[in-house]
């Protein structure tokens, strides 16, 4: 355990964002010219900065520690504890992601490039599927920002993504007892992609993704459930079919394409009503608050899913 | 077959107690870690299920004390009664964290959950069935059902399958430390079925050992 634990600060006395970015832009370039080039284990998170953006919730931030310490990803083990635990090893870069399938100009983004993009800052919820859920100061950009520049052909109608395998460096993905098979895969239909709030993430709490975080860069698609934001992703693909997600191949009667938060409509298993905000309340006065209908997000998304039956696409 | 060292009858009552009070350590253990922030961010899922995970524990230990004298000739028999009631209490301690700290006395939600999540269904049977074991775990009720006693205390076979079946049922994989304590149960209720070939063959054989006591 730390020995540090970081003092409850209200929001208020906070120092006001264009002041602190201002110091930090310049921080923030030195460091990212260095990051391009480390070449070795980043361990460590480095300063980083987006340009403020309209896309945040008026609500308590999750503590930085809960969100770097309270994960899933299987990759580095299945406890909450273990991705921030097991993931010193895992080296960010060099990365670069391939974006290939059915697009005029296929392309490989290297991560400097991918950290060049029109960066901003976006404060979502992110809601498990397990039944809790935190409030994420995001960096990232629009995944659309990308998939305009490979030009989808007309006959693209899904997105399916692809997360890094290195059993050496991720010791989930070795031994006996694996959880899933790899590489974990994820797709979105493509007008989800093209969505405003789907977001390429490389940073959160103005730096760089730590590793348990999906380093370097990752999926965000906040009114989704969390395992439908892909960690590590190598490789992006255009395709016509539906494609393969590890948690419906795991198992599709808990585990939807869509998995959109919905409190109506309950995993088999537990009730999706409600959801346990981490870092909140404690043993005693556990606070439960209530899920949102495509977790908050519906004025954006519920269009998306006109006439669609959300218990059968569930 | 080397015989394990037997502990002097004397201790026998005091060992019993000691067993009560070491059983109960790891609850207090961890709801001191849980309410001093050492469960990390979701203390309340995270006490539920390492609670849960204790009370399975002290199901597979008592299910050991008959294969542990059958087969490596430990009689630890006098313990059962205190691992069995220890199990009780912290399947008690799991169903009130639910109860009283999950779901804050939500009895809606409660009834809901139970009616409809099979695996809370099960656990909740299981709850039920320790009830009347507990009730009659004393002295006095073993003399005064007899034979009955035996047959009502079978259904510890039944709440133990529950009790994987829940724990199964309610990961969202089954990793390494599920598939071991869901082994050991079906390894110990499986040895239930072959117990009784076992034990003839070893009479068997005992006797064939010592013709001079069996022709007495």
């Amino acid at each position: 355990m730390p020995a540090y634990c970081p003092p409850h600060i209200p929001a208020s006395e906070i120092t006001p964002k264009n002041l602190y970015l201002s110091r930090r832009s310049f921080v923030g370039g030195a460091a990212a010219a260095g990051f391009a080039f480390a070449g070795t284990g980043q361990a460590f998170a480095s300063p980083l900065a987006g340009k403020p953006s309209d896309y945040k919730v008026d609500e308590k931030l999750t503590p930085k520690e809960a969100v770097t310490t309270y994960n899933n990803f299987y990759e580095f083990g299945v406890n909450k504890e273990d991705p921030s635990q097991n993931a010193g090893s895992f080296k960010p870069t060099p990365w670069s992601i391939k974006v290939d399938g059915l697009v005029g100009k296929p392309k490989e983004f290297g991560l400097d490039e991918l950290m060049k993009m029109s960066l901003e800052d976006r404060t979502y919820r992110m809601r498990c599927v397990e039944g809790w859920s935190m409030v994420i100061p995001w960096i990232g950009f629009p995944l659309s920002a990308i998939l305009d520049q490979v030009e989808p052909q007309g006959s693209a109608k899904y997105v399916s993504f692809e997360t890094v395998v290195r059993p050496e460096e991720m010791p989930g993905q070795k031994g006996f007892f694996q959880p899933l098979p790899w590489p974990y895969v994820e797709g979105l239909r493509l007008d989800e992609a093209r969505n405003p709030l789907t977001i390429l993430a490389v940073g959160l709490y103005g730096e760089t993704l730590p590793n348990q975080n999906g380093a370097p860069i990752r999926l965000v698609v906040p009114w989704k459930y969390g395992f439908k934001s892909i960690k590590s992703i190598v490789k992006i693909s255009l395709v016509e079919k539906q494609p393969q997600t590890t948690w419906k191949n795991s198992n599709a009667r808990e585990y939807g394409f869509y998995s959109n938060v919905n409190p109506a409509v309950d995993h088999p298993r537990w009730s999706q009503a409600t959801e346990q905000r981490i870092g909140e309340g404690g043993l005693f006065g556990s606070n439960r608050h209530p899920t949102l209908p495509f977790n908050g997000y519906a004025d954006q998304v519920a269009s998306l899913y006109a006439g669609m039956d959300l218990k059968a696409n569930y | 077959m080397a015989t394990f060292p037997a502990l002097p009858r004397r201790y026998h009552s005091a060992s019993i107690w000691g067993l009560y009070i070491v059983g109960l350590c790891p609850a207090a253990w961890y709801f001191y870690q849980a309410s001093t922030g050492g469960l990390g961010f979701n203390p309340v899922k995270e006490f539920e299920h390492v609670i849960g995970i204790w009370a399975l524990r002290f199901i597979i230990a008592t299910l050991a004390i008959t294969p542990l004298r059958d087969l490596a000739t430990i009689n630890w028999v006098r313990y059962r009664r205190a691992l069995g009631l220890i199990a009780f209490y912290y399947v008690l301690i799991h169903f009130a964290v639910y109860l009283l700290l999950d779901l804050q006395l939500n009895f809606g939600a409660v009834g809901s959950d139970i009616v409809r999540r099979p695996y809370i269904t099960i656990g909740f049977g299981c709850l039920l069935m320790l009830i009347p074991l507990a009730v009659t775990s004393n002295n006095w009720s073993i003399r005064k059902l007899g034979h009955g006693w035996i047959k009502l205390h079978k259904l510890i076979y039944l709440i133990a399958a529950g009790g994987a079946l829940h724990y199964v049922l309610a990961v969202k994989s089954v990793t390494l430390v599920p598939f071991i304590h869901v082994a050991l149960i079906a390894l110990l209720l499986a040895y239930r079925s072959v117990r009784k070939p076992i034990m003839d063959r070893k009479r068997a054989r005992k006797n064939l050992g010592q013709p001079a006591r069996a022709a007495r």
